[in-house]
């Protein structure tokens, strides 16, 4: 049985992105697998890159055709999109974040996986706060950790950890 | 403490009297909310055993915040706002009533086409399409703000465009509300509904703080949503356990965390949701317990908690609470194949508040009093309302939709608001085309919202009821 919460291993293989699609370019990661009736990634994308044939089919990103230009991070409402650019040793990690403060660039945060689990300090490297007050928060982490960091904590902060 | 997602306007600072103390609060929170604030977690006591109740619903429908506020007793505090100088008492027990004569007969007096009774989103969207198709439209709600259960969504909704799929629940509610003040409708607010006589059109009693309201109406839309479960173990009315919902109240409309750390019991979307927003509110969350084998609500909404070090505890239930006064702590234990505790694995948290999200169980006490055929339908959460694919229900010109025609979701309450809205305005023979137009159009979108797997079990609930409707609506 999996984990609650979780994707299970083979399923997320399918998600991930192959290394030559997202190496020196960001693109999204759509970590969304359920048959759930939503398909906001699919309207807010201005380059149709998300695949989504019917409200209740789990999306698949056309990496080829994504820019990487993060909207769907910001409006996905099961904060469940992130983007990943790989860059010879290190890799950079886009994710959605609805805490305060929002870490500004160059501040050194803790990055989380999938559990919660603290695996690296990570240098901020970009964040861009939507009218709609979702962050997204982009972190430099070692190329190994790209598919493994999935959110962030501010260093001193209680929430969850 | 900054609120990442909502803004608090609190309004003018007022002083109320509360059993001989000055008790400085908004005037935007309600008397419940302002005592919770301030520290005071009891707000009456058991009639019996005098044991100590604490706020739990914060929508008026529980009644454990009974109190007397100036001479009147049974007041619901959740439900009223405060106001400088108001007398509050709480209750030892039981209220007395007061030697002042009854309230008038009546306050006022309304001839309407459609009665729209509960504003949230379901109500609402009947009472826009309905007024958009020309028809005299009253809405009543019993709270102390419109707009039901959205105005306390602070997170975005899944769905589709047109149903403002990855916008915020609150900011729904202030579209919709926006929508309706530009028709014609009515609007009672802290009005409750207390009774239907129907005979050729349906009359009405509304209890308002002016008294009681008589409203004619040819056809009602009961959207009056729902109520929160409660599951039995021993200590489950100290104050600290709270239903989902009513701490959502506190924390998101009235901007009062009550504790600092809970426990949430059940991992259905209203629990996990819940988990999320109170780390944004600062809480520390101890776990997230679930008797069943797997979650019950999605995995995207699991996995947000999960990566900030929430712990999803599935196969455990809650054992007992712990305290005397309030809630100190939490006990779990796992549970073998048929939900029995097993003994020895018992496991304690120190937590202030615990938290059910265990289900709701639709408002149906008004279709029932006007005579409604109905059935106890697992599937929909309870006792709801027989009812056709046009929410109509076995009562001539009464519709239910949302919630209280069955447990489900925000967004397919507002599509069976315009369905019945439109409906029962075509009947009354207004723009009958148009009515058909947007019938249409809803149900094609709650038929391909309700597609999922996770729909599975509300559709068979539904398919159940339409069955019955044959044989009962003429
Ligand atoms: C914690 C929580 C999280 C949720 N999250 C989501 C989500 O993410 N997405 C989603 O789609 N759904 C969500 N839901 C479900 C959604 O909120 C409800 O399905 C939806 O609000 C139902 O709408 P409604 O109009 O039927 O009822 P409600 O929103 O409950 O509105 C009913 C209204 O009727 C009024 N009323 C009741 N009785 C009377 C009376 N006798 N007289 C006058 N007025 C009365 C009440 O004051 C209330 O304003 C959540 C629910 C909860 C509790
Ligand atoms: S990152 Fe931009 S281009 Fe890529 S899928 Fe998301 S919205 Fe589309
Ligand atoms: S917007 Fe997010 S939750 Fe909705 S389908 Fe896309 S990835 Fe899934
Ligand atoms: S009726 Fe007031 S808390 Fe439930």
């Amino acid at each position: 049985m999996s984990e609650p919460g979780v994707i299970p291993e083979d399923v997320l293989a399918e998600l991930l992105p192959p290394d030559e699609k997202a190496e020196g370019r960001a693109v999204a990661v759509i970590e969304c697998h359920e048959e759930i009736p939503c398909d906001t990634c699919r309207w807010v994308c201005p380059v149709k890159a998300v695949i989504k044939p019917a409200i209740t089919t789990p999306p698949r990103c056309d990496w080829d055709a994504c820019i990487g230009c993060g909207t769907c991070v910001l409006a996905c409402p099961g904060l469940a999109i992130f983007m990943v650019k790989l860059d010879g040793e290190w890799a950079e990690v886009s994710v959605p974040y609805e805490f305060l403060p929002v870490p500004k660039r160059g501040e050194v945060v803790w990055a989380l996986d999938r559990v919660g689990r603290r695996v690296a300090t990570a240098e901020v490297v970009r964040a861009v706060t939507s009218k709609d007050r979702t962050s997204m928060v982009t972190i430099r982490v070692p190329r190994g950790l790209a598919h493994s960091v999935r959110a962030i904590l501010p260093p001193e902060d209680g929430t969850g950890g | 403490m900054a609120h990442p997602i909502l803004e608090f306007d609190r309004g003018r600072e007022v002083e109320f009297n509360f059993e001989g103390r000055r008790i400085r609060a908004f005037e935007s929170e309600s008397i419940a909310a302002a005592l919770v604030a301030e520290g005071v977690l009891t707000l009456g006591w058991s009639p019996k055993r005098r044991r100590p109740r604490g706020f739990f619903c914060g929508i008026g429908k529980c009644s454990s915040c009974l109190m007397t506020v100036d001479g009147v007793p049974n007041v619901r505090t959740c439900i009223t706002p405060v106001r400088d100088g108001v007398e509050v008492w709480r209750q030892r027990p039981l209220g007395e009533l007061p030697e002042a004569p009854p309230p008038e007969a009546k306050a006022g007096e309304l001839d309407v086409d459609l009665l729209v009774i509960g504003g949230g989103p379901a109500g609402l969207s009947a009472a826009i399409e309905a007024s958009r198709l020309g028809a005299r439209v009253a809405i009543a709600d019993e709270n102390v703000r419109p707009g039901g259960q959205l105005i306390k969504q602070t997170h975005k909704f899944f769905g589709s465009r047109e149903n403002y799929a990855g916008v915020r629940g609150i900011e729904i509610a202030r579209i919709l509300l926006r929508e309706l003040d530009g028709l014609s409708a009515t609007w009672l607010t802290r009005a409750t509904v207390i009774a239907d006589y129907s005979g050729r059109s349906h009359d009405v009693v509304v209890s308002t703080p002016e008294g009681p309201w008589r409203i004619r109406a040819d056809a009602v839309v009961v959207s009056t949503g729902a109520m929160e479960n409660m599951i039995p173990f021993p200590n489950n009315d100290l104050p600290g356990v709270m239903g989902a919902g009513g701490l959502q109240t506190l924390m998101h409309v009235f901007g009062v965390v009550p504790g600092e750390s809970a426990l949430i019991v059940g991992a259905g979307n209203v629990g996990l949701i819940l988990a999320y927003q109170l780390l944004q509110a600062g809480v520390d969350v101890k776990a997230i317990v679930e008797i069943m084998p797997k979650i019950g609500g999605y995995a995207v909404h699991a996995a947000k908690v999960r990566r900030m070090g929430v712990p999803i505890l599935l196969r455990h239930t809650l054992r007992r609470a712990v305290g005397r006064e309030r809630v100190e702590g939490a006990e779990i234990v796992r549970v073998d194949e048929n939900f029995r505790p097993i003994e020895g694995t018992e496991e304690s948290f120190d937590v202030d508040m615990i938290v059910l999200a265990v289900g709701l169980t639709p408002s149906t006490e008004i279709p029932r009093q006007a005579g409604a055929a109905w059935d106890y339908v697992p599937e929909l959460g309870g006792p709801v309302p027989i009812h056709d694919p046009y929410l109509r229900t076995s009562v001539e010109g009464m519709y239910v939709a949302g919630d209280s025609s069955g447990i489900e979701e925000a967004t397919t309450a507002m599509l069976e608001g315009r369905v019945a809205g439109a409906h029962a305005a075509a009947e009354l023979g207004l723009r009958p085309d148009r009515a058909e137009g947007v019938i249409k159009e809803a149900l094609r979108q709650l038929e391909s919202f309700r597609s999922g797997p996770f729909s599975a079990k509300v559709v068979r609930g539904k398919q159940r009821v339409w069955e019955r409707a044959r044989e009962v609506i003429g």
